[in-house]
């Protein structure tokens, strides 16, 4: 016969821990999704967050400068849909060169496309960073 | 403002950058994460001079 007890024991070792939905937990993505690097720099991970927000900031801005497209959400495309989920991931920085109708120029050099991967990976870099913000207001990473 | 990088070079800046970002974001004490950086670092530049070797042997 079953027993109760243990069987309840161990459903609740088996229970996946939940992390607790605090204000930075909210506030920390949301930031660091705006503001590359800035969702470690509120937690007080000055070297870390400084380090973020150079290395997608200047990919950014690398991008642009090396005459790189900047994707809109209504491509058609599916490949235009992707890179805009990349560029999408640079938060405040894709609305920036939107409002500024920066990256609108067609691709028409080699460099030109390697500015538009720049600008796709830097979006990208900053989700990785996003979940890493997340992570250390959960405590789940020192 | 322009800027116009050779391919070696926009790799390598590239791999500097996403090794940063590699390095802090998948590693969790601040040794780990230099060690884990300068891998992704190497690993990056050690790929792209393998596959530009591997071009140079198929265009022969």
């Amino acid at each position: 016969m079953a027993n109760p007890t243990a069987d309840k024991t161990k459903a609740a070792d088996t229970k996946p821990e939940v992390a607790p939905v605090t204000t930075m937990s909210v506030v920390a993505p949301a930031i660091a999704w705006l503001i590359p690097g800035a969702g470690h720099l509120i937690q007080k991970r000055w070297g870390r967050g400084a380090l973020l927000m150079g290395s997608i900031v200047i990919m950014f801005l690398l991008g642009l400068a090396m005459q790189g497209h900047i994707y809109k959400p209504n491509g058609g495309d599916i490949l235009d849909m992707l890179g805009f989920v990349g560029n999408l991931g640079a938060g405040g920085l894709y609305i920036l060169s939107r409002a500024n109708d920066w990256g609108v120029g067609a691709i028409a050099h080699a460099t030109a496309d390697y500015g538009t991967k720049y600008l796709i990976v830097a979006g990208l870099l900053n989700f990785i960073a996003v979940a890493d913000a997340y992570h250390i207001a959960i405590g789940k990473k020192p | 403002m322009t800027i116009t990088l050779t391919h070696f070079s926009a790799a390598v800046v590239f791999a500097i950058f996403a090794s940063i970002v590699f390095g802090i974001t998948q590693r969790n004490t601040p040794r780990e994460m230099v060690r884990y950086g300068l891998y992704c670092f190497a690993m990056f530049v050690g790929g792209v001079i393998v596959a530009g070797w591997a071009m140079w042997l198929i265009r022969r």
